[in-house]
């Protein structure tokens, strides 16, 4: 296959703080090494960006030194932390922005869908919007035409076409602007996780839609998400970013791999900080299979591990872990009292896990809640922000349940 | 790779790209969405009013009767021997064009940074969509400068509209070019440091009064001879001149200064065009 994108040691360099009086003098020195032909004096001071650590610099690189090809008819997905370039490194391809130094080249028409209703205009018609979101995401107005009542049909909501879509529920207005985004022809398409939108249904049907676009009709597709789920059963190439540079580059399953091996406790980080104050709190947590790996499949014995930072002993201590989808809805709590079990936790840190042998959750983002609590009192509750993800695994051939259909996938046998 | 595959890249970005790249074909390719934003800014304009597309009259209309009473009464400020209301209405009609070209271009960056932060197209469809869309309300109030041009023309009173009519359709280019240049320049000065944006509400106002909009380039001629060069290098100066004369019969210009005003209208168009060009690849970061 053709290699259709090609980015050669692209950078990319944003100022952090406030623009305003303090910058005049910064922007003059640049203009005047730029006129004496030099370098940006500012761009060599730039470091890696980490934007836990307070830096030197105030100029950052969002994205350093990034090499990649991308071939005609793959699915790419792009994975990484918040702030990790993913963003910037798809602005660069929209071209909303330019890169700072370093180039792109680009075989084909690139459509991006950075964002569902660009351009949508409250006060004009659901129909009056179709033509104008279309025209602005590159589509020629007889081209429109054509595709119209495919659109409309699509979206589901031909009996509002005349009506300003301000009077829209938040639901119907992005049904009708990923119906438009849905049917753009171009060679590329650049999508920003805009499926983390509507009900269930529609992700349903918005997933079936890009899974043709890439499958069934060979075009390019560019995913950011950090819907695991999505992002395996949508692509079958990877781009794992990590501070603005690529850690992993492959085929998805082994960047994924590298991805889950490679978070550093980041999740048990931000727990420390809300210690203030309680006797015992949650330090660490990890999921892990049989082995040992982060890289927890959806079959398979699994150990939740937790770490508990206690000020001073404490008898008879009980602990819950409460696991939810990503909407937050709970699917199963595990619970110490369930089986009576109690623990004494000494001071200093303590090891606590829970193996589970039966829990086929479906490949995807969990979220965790966990409770710490003696006969008295609730010593720690945390509940935001802590989340494992279960992996795809390769050998997997029976289909799985979509958004619709549940979370757990029960073993079964049909006679 | 092979080389072959090397050589026929569609798209390349890059840092930098030539200023004379003004991305033509790219601009071609999006021509009906030109035609779209004309006819969103046209059709939001009036939803949900009574009156629709009237309301461009109204605008001109008061305006006129006020400067009537204020300048032409009150103040009693020459009219070149024409009727007064008519004299204001040429005068504010032609203004207010030029006016809302460069007002509303000069905000494209920073109006519009939420569609340009997600989306690519040529951005000079923008500035462009607004100067047709505001030709189009230049032409609705053009029907109502002739209404009353034929009402006065049937009372009988001193207007000689002449040859100089055939040269309206240039004037309308000078004015459009010259507020979308001005306007460009602005709204790309505008992106990191918004100083300036701050100068152009009542910089435009301020500049209204240097221009022949409510007294004639020969009242000041005959008031302040010495004066005179600051309203007559004032390229909008021979344009409204040029128009009342065509209209008219009234209007103090010369084939020389309106050259002078054309070849203005370029060099503004093209610096315009050149800084735009450049902020439009990066704004993005720092507006």
């Amino acid at each position: 296959m053709p290699v259709v994108i090609k980015a050669e040691k692209l950078s990319k360099a944003y100022q952090l703080g406030e623009i305003g009086t303090g910058t005049i003098s910064r922007d003059l020195e640049r203009y005047w090494a730029k006129l004496r032909g030099k370098e940006d004096p500012f761009l060599k001071i730039g470091e890696i960006n980490d934007r836990a650590k307070k830096g030197e610099s105030d100029v950052i690189w969002s994205l350093k030194d990034i090499n990649f090809d991308i071939n005609q008819g793959d699915a790419v997905g792009i994975i990484g932390k918040n702030g990790a370039g993913k963003s910037t490194l798809l602005k660069i391809l929209s071209r909303v922005t330019a890169p700072t130094t370093g180039s792109v080249k680009v075989k084909g028409r690139i459509a991006s869908l950075l964002e569902v209703g660009t351009g949508f205009h409250p006060e004009l018609s659901g129909k009056e919007n179709i033509y104008l979101n279309g025209a602005i995401l590159g589509m020629r107005k007889a081209e429109i035409k054509r595709k119209f009542d495919e659109i409309v049909d699509f979206s589901g909501v031909e009996r509002y076409i005349d009506t300003p879509v301000k009077r829209y529920s938040s639901g119907m207005y992005v049904r009708l602007a990923f119906a438009v985004a849905a049917h753009l022809e171009s060679e590329i398409l650049i999508v920003d996780e805009v499926l983390a939108v509507g009900d269930a249904e529609f992700q349903k049907k918005c997933l079936g839609k890009m899974g043709d676009i890439s499958k069934g009709e060979g075009r390019t597709v560019l995913f950011v998400s950090h819907n695991m789920g999505a992002i395996i059963s949508l692509c079958n190439q990877g781009i794992y970013l990590k501070n603005g540079q690529i850690t992993g580059n492959g085929s998805i399953e082994e960047v994924m791999k590298i991805y889950s091996d490679d978070r550093d406790g980041g999740y048990s980080k931000a727990v420390k900080i809300l210690n203030d104050g309680k006797k015992a709190w949650l330090s660490g947590f990890k999921v892990t299979d049989e082995d040992g790996t982060e890289h927890i499949q959806m079959e398979g014995k699994k150990t939740v591990q937790l770490e508990i930072d206690s000020t001073k002993q404490l008898e008879n201590v009980s602990v819950g872990i409460g696991i939810n989808d990503v909407n937050d809805v709970r699917i199963t709590t595990l619970f110490s009292k369930f089986f009576d079990k109690k623990y004494t936790l000494q001071q200093g840190t303590n090891q606590i896990s829970c193996k589970i042998n039966h829990l086929n959750l479906k490949p995807g983002t969990y979220k965790i809640a966990i409770y710490i609590g003696n006969d008295q009192e609730t010593l720690d509750y945390y509940d935001n922000g802590l989340q494992f993800e279960i992996f795809h695994s390769v050998k997997q051939t029976h289909l799985l349940p979509d958004s619709s259909q549940g979370s757990i996938f029960t073993e079964q046998i049909w006679i | 790779m092979s080389k072959l595959t090397d050589e026929k890249w569609d798209i390349e970005l890059s840092p930098q790209s030539s200023p004379f790249d003004l991305k033509l074909k790219d601009m071609w390719h999006y021509r009906d969405l030109l035609v779209l934003l004309v006819r969103r800014d046209f059709v939001s304009f009036y939803k949900q009013t009574i009156l629709g597309p009237l309301w461009f009259f109204v605008q001109p209309l008061f305006t006129t009767i006020i400067y009537t009473f204020v300048f032409g009464s009150l103040a009693d400020i020459s009219a070149d021997n024409l009727p007064k209301p008519l004299f204001y209405l040429a005068g504010i009609t032609a203004w207010n064009y030029f006016a809302d070209c460069l007002t509303k271009t000069s905000t494209v960056f920073t109006v519009n940074a939420g569609l340009f932060g997600k989306v690519y197209f040529p951005r000079l469809i923008v500035p462009l969509s607004i100067v047709v869309s505001n030709l189009l309300r230049f032409g609705v109030q053009m029907i109502l400068f002739l209404l009353i041009m034929f009402i006065y023309v049937f009372k009988g009173a001193n207007i000689h509209p002449n040859a100089f009519l055939l040269i309206f359709p240039l004037l309308l280019i000078l004015m459009a070019m010259l507020g979308l240049g001005l306007g460009m320049i602005i709204s790309a000065m505008t992106t990191k440091y918004r100083d300036l944006s701050f100068l152009v509400t009542f910089g435009i106002q301020l500049m209204m009064y240097l221009t022949t909009v409510i007294y004639p380039l020969s009242a000041v001629k005959q008031k302040f001879p010495s004066y005179t060069w600051i309203v007559e290098y004032n390229p909008m100066t021979s344009i409204i001149e040029a128009f009342r004369y065509g209209f008219l019969g009234q209007g103090t210009f010369t084939m020389l200064s309106l050259g002078i005003t054309t070849l203005v209208t370029f060099i503004i168009l093209l610096v315009g065009i050149l800084i735009f060009n450049r902020v439009e690849r990066t704004f993005i970061d720092t507006v």
